[in-house]
């Protein structure tokens, strides 16, 4: 895999002096689905800005499929889409039009069966002569999809894009991410729906004031969630484990007051039980059991809170 | 260079022009035609002749100076002040263009709409008055070069402007006043001296001064001057557009 965008040492502030990103380092891989996730402020739409242009960074370079995007502007832009944030298109356009607008906007000669195509694709083929004014909401962020893609854009960036979407929109935009990815198209999409990002993304990022805090394999860490641990206190301390549970690759406490025990809830057999029986067959008294789960959201929250 | 970037921006705003086109055309060649009845024909069969020319006559070239100043303004200033309004400016922030192809775009697009409704209220003239052009090449020239410079003024001002009221302040404060006291009714001769020197600061003297020669050979200040007025003129504006686009002015954090 090669970086097609590539993020060095980036850094914003704003003249009131605000550093809404600080020295953030990243590499997108062609193909891939990133979920930037953070709480509101983190300075996600900050940094899709900056890679897209619309915000002039402080220092630090961005390059998209090898092009500076200060240099060698043109050739860095042509490659991207932009899905903002904000539902923002010309009320009195007809969907057709704006998506044309969009195309010709990045270069693009004037090509009404690939417009159409893309429009079939957001299921807007019956909407494509209608006013924008008189679409429902979910419709006009399907049209702000249409117009990043009118340009074939090779990296597509998503700032939010189920934000005030209902359910069942929100799984027809994972349908149409899905598409695009299959279609070879690299995606980068902010949310701060830890369930979006556990349903389409390849990789998630956490971001939390201006800085990239993680940056994971997806599959990696839903293993790392599909882990629980069973935590024993005994009723007397432990000098050290009992070889008849070296095993169970049990964790010591340093006071020897408890045992850890790390299990995969998703494999076929836990070894609690013969855990415990074999525990009291090496005369260990327990006092108390507990167990736990991390998930996403502990990782995402102890994370962000660290930071504070 | 994006040619179909500006090609796009072009015949989008022709679009809006087009749409809107009751407002766009029929308002200021209405407002014209009723210059024309009421200070061409009947206050002007009043009025001796101006240098040589009919009242009626002598005020033509103003008034379509008027009109193409305050609607390549207008038209310019909205065309780009809607999508910052709207927010659609972040495409034209994010796209593989240069501030020259967007300029160009609105800035020509503004520009023939004004001078669209220059030479229709120039035609709407001939019904009412009897006039005819000495340097018609120089008149379409001088024209066009309006047209273009206050369609970048108008640009301007649609970048600087924050709402709809700062949008008409400009126009509305400082165009008209210049326009109307920059002799489009009369000629500056016909002032005091004091106020003659002061008139001279009065860009737009220039521009009237200059479109009325090319319609009757005769002028306030010379052909020359007003041409290095509009091309001066120009090229502040065109600096000053480049110098938002390199800083950001209002448009990019």
């Amino acid at each position: 895999m090669t970086a097609i965008v590539s993020v060095k040492n980036l850094r914003k502030a704003y003249d009131g002096g605000f550093e809404a990103l600080k020295s953030v380092n990243l590499e997108i891989e062609e193909g891939e689905i990133l979920a930037l996730l953070g709480p509101n402020g983190a300075g996600k739409t900050t940094l899709i800005s900056t890679i897209c242009g619309i915000t002039t960074p402080t220092s630090g370079t961005v390059t998209v499929g090898g092009h500076d995007t200060q240099t060698d502007y043109r050739a860095a832009r042509a490659m991207i889409g932009l899905v903002p944030q904000e539902i923002s298109l010309e009320p009195f356009e007809t969907v057709r039009a704006s998506v044309q607008f969009s195309r010709g906007l990045f270069g693009k000669p004037r090509d009404d069966g690939k417009v159409d195509a893309i429009l079939a694709q957001l299921s807007l083929d019956d909407k494509r002569d209608k006013k924008i004014i008189t679409l429902s909401g979910g419709m006009k962020r399907r049209v702000l999809i249409a117009k990043a893609l009118a340009h074939e854009p090779r990296v597509l960036f998503l700032d939010e894009p189920s934000a005030g979407v209902d359910v069942e929109l929100r799984k027809d935009m994972w349908d149409v991410v899905a598409g695009l990815k299959a279609s070879g198209v690299t995606i980068i999409l902010t949310t701060h729906y830890i369930e979006e990002a556990e349903a389409i993304a390849d990789r998630v990022g956490i971001i939390a004031k201006g800085e990239i805090l993680l940056i994971q394999d997806k599959a990696e860490l839903m293993a790392q969630m599909g882990k629980k641990q069973l935590r024993i206190d005994l009723a007397e301390a432990t000098a050290a484990i009992p070889e008849a549970l070296a095993k169970y690759d049990l964790l010591r406490a340093p006071d020897g007051q408890s045992l850890t025990y790390t299990y995969d809830t998703k494999g076929p057999r836990t070894g609690i039980t013969t855990l415990l029986n074999d525990l009291q067959n090496a005369g260990l008294q327990m006092k108390d059991l507990q167990t736990q789960q991390s998930s996403l959201e502990d990782i995402f929250v102890g994370l962000v809170k660290e930071d504070q | 260079m994006n040619l179909n970037a500006i090609k796009t921006i072009y015949v989008h705003e022709m679009r809006r022009f087009l749409r809107t086109i009751m407002q766009s055309l029929v308002s200021p060649v209405l407002s014209t035609s009723l210059y024309f009845v009421v200070f061409g024909a009947a206050i002007g069969s009043r009025i001796d002749q101006v240098e040589g020319v009919s009242y009626g006559a002598f005020i033509v070239p103003g008034l379509i100076m008027l009109s193409v100043m305050t609607q390549a303004t207008s038209n310019a200033s909205f065309g780009i002040y809607f999508p910052k309004f709207t927010g659609t400016i972040y495409e034209l922030l994010s796209a593989p263009v240069s501030f020259l192809e967007i300029v160009a775009g609105y800035v020509g697009a503004a520009a023939t709409k004004a001078l669209f409704i220059g030479i229709i209220i120039l035609l709407t003239a001939f019904f009412f008055i009897d006039i005819e052009i000495a340097h018609p090449v120089a008149m379409v020239a001088l024209l066009i070069l309006t047209c273009i410079s206050f369609s970048l003024l108008g640009f301007i001002i649609g970048i600087w402007a924050g709402n709809f009221e700062q949008l008409q302040l400009i126009p509305l404060l400082v165009i008209t006043p210049l326009v109307f006291l920059g002799g489009s009714f009369y000629s500056i001769t016909m002032l005091p001296p004091v106020w003659q020197a002061i008139t001279l600061f009065n860009p737009v003297v220039y521009l009237i001064s200059g479109f009325r020669w090319s319609f009757f050979g005769v002028a306030d200040v010379s052909i020359g001057v007003s041409l290095l007025a509009i091309t001066v003129f120009t090229a502040a504006c065109l600096a000053f557009i480049w110098w938002i686009f390199r800083t950001g002015w209002r448009i990019r954090q």
